[in-house]
């Protein structure tokens, strides 16, 4: 038997905690489509040089590059929420985690922020 | 002197899997509970709502529902914290079959504490002198931490693993069953961690921490949760369990 | 079966922590304005040191990415356990031999 079709709001989804988690497998399915793009794109280099170059090339355009710094956004903060995950399943439980997830989405903002303003 | 022209707007889950919320206009109380309110409703306005109360002071359990999208206990829910802008919806609690209205079928949620082997095993009879376990040690201090659980069923509404996995066992149900691999007493722990590594069981929690903040106990499912996946997975590796 | 998913799941992070690390460094370092192909792979052909950084890091990746596929196939559709299984069994060993040809690639003389 499974649950009523009742249509809830549910404010407990606010929570810095389950956005965490939220955000880290939303970042994990992200990141899991772009792989195999990024090995394609590797993969170029096979023929040599000229066909990487000519990607490489490609991928100076505006837009490719703010991607790449929404590819280092994802890439830490998936980082950062394994760890959160990694801690919380082996080390003694610790408060201040609500905090802590609020930094880490800062630090992955920044991490992003600052890939872009090396290469604009 | 409270004003008692006051006029609360509630709306309430009227039906089964398939309803509608109903309005209702009960009048303002100080200090009314979300469970007085409903209380109103059925006594005064519509006597076929059905709801599920017993202790009203907070010790039981029973009257869980969804009040304004958060699982709670109504009988400790004081609406003047919840109803901030006048208004109140009502449903019952969320992961499990509703019977009617605002009570839901309880069944499912002790299927999976019965899954999760949260019954304690004695390892001995009468005739053996009384176990002795220190108050502070550390395991009967992770029992201790954990055992007030009254089954009220909102940690079970809250997660959203439940939601998302039909074979989870649920936070409840793995606390129950953390604090007996934590007592001393207990016999049966090898047939308990199998059944908490099976598939559905703790490995499956992804440390939402809904239940931890939500639990009205104060309890830490995601903590007890984390201990069992490492009990689990160090049993796993010996070979006491397999799966 | 699902108690060896999640050691692997776990282990494998483990594993990619410092790699993360390391790559972002690489990504920040290969990023400066007019670094071509050549300048990657001047530095990254015939080395052994990057052929096992990036060796590790796909056989890794590849199985922490189907692992965690899976979980959200078998959680957000419809598929029952077994075939979101499958389903992320094909994703890995697709993960897996794009990126072994990926390093290659760069690595090979």
């Amino acid at each position: 038997m499974s649950a009523a079709h009742v249509p809830y709001q549910l404010r407990h989804r606010g929570s810095p905690l389950w956005l965490a988690a939220l955000v880290h497998r939303l970042s994990g399915v992200l990141l899991a489509i772009f792989l195999p793009l990024h090995f394609l794109a590797l993969g170029l280099a096979i023929d040599g040089e000229a066909k990487l170059d000519g990607f490489l090339r490609w991928s100076e355009q505006p837009l490719v590059k703010l991607a790449e710094g929404g590819l280092v956004f994802l890439l830490t903060v998936h980082l950062l929420g394994g760890l959160r995950i990694l801690v919380i399943e082996n080390f003694p439980w610790t408060g201040g985690q609500k905090q802590l997830a609020t930094l880490a989405a800062a630090v992955s903002l920044l991490a992003g922020l600052a890939f872009l303003a090396r290469v604009f | 002197m409270p004003d008692t022209s006051a006029q609360l707007s509630v709306s309430l889950w009227r039906g089964a899997r398939e309803g509608r919320y109903q309005t209702y206009m009960v009048p303002r109380r100080e200090s009314q509970t979300v469970l007085d309110v409903v209380t109103f409703v059925q006594r005064n306005i519509d006597p076929t709502l059905s709801y599920r109360f017993a202790c009203r002071v907070g010790v039981c359990g029973s009257c869980a529902m969804t009040v304004n999208g958060k699982p709670r206990w109504t009988c400790r829910t004081h609406v003047a914290k919840v109803a901030t802008r006048g208004r109140l919806q009502i449903a019952p609690l969320q992961n499990l079959p509703v019977i009617k209205d605002l009570t839901t079928d309880m069944a499912p949620f002790f299927a999976k504490w019965q899954q999760a082997r949260g019954v304690f095993a004695p390892s001995q009879t009468r005739h053996d002198a009384m176990a002795r376990i220190r108050p502070d040690s550390p395991a009967r201090s992770a029992v201790d931490a954990a055992i007030e659980c009254i089954n009220c069923g909102v940690c079970y509404a809250g997660c959203d693993t439940v939601r998302w996995n039909s074979d989870y066992l649920g936070p409840a149900a793995l606390t129950r069953a953390w604090t007996l691999v934590n007592d001393e007493r207990d016999g049966a722990n090898v047939a308990r961690l199998q059944a908490v590594a099976a598939s559905g069981g703790c490995h499956a929690c992804h440390s939402h921490q809904s239940c931890q903040e939500l639990c009205p106990q104060a309890l830490n499912p995601t903590a007890a949760i984390a201990g069992l996946k490492r009990r689990a997975t160090a049993a796993y590796l010996k070979g006491e369990i397999k799966t | 079966m699902n108690v060896q998913l999640y050691i692997w799941q776990r282990a494998t992070a483990v594993v990619m922590v410092p790699l993360v690390l390391g790559h972002i460094v690489v990504i920040f370092y290969a990023t400066r304005a007019g670094m071509s192909a050549a300048d990657i792979l001047s530095r990254t052909r015939g080395s052994i040191v990057w052929a096992a950084f990036y060796g590790i890091f796909v056989a890794a990746v590849a199985i922490h990415a189907a692992i965690g596929i899976r979980n959200v196939l078998h959680e957000w559709l419809p598929l029952g356990e077994r075939r979101a299984g499958r389903f992320a069994l094909v994703f890995g060993l697709l993960l897996a031999a794009l990126g072994a040809r990926a390093v290659a690639a760069v690595v090979l003389p």
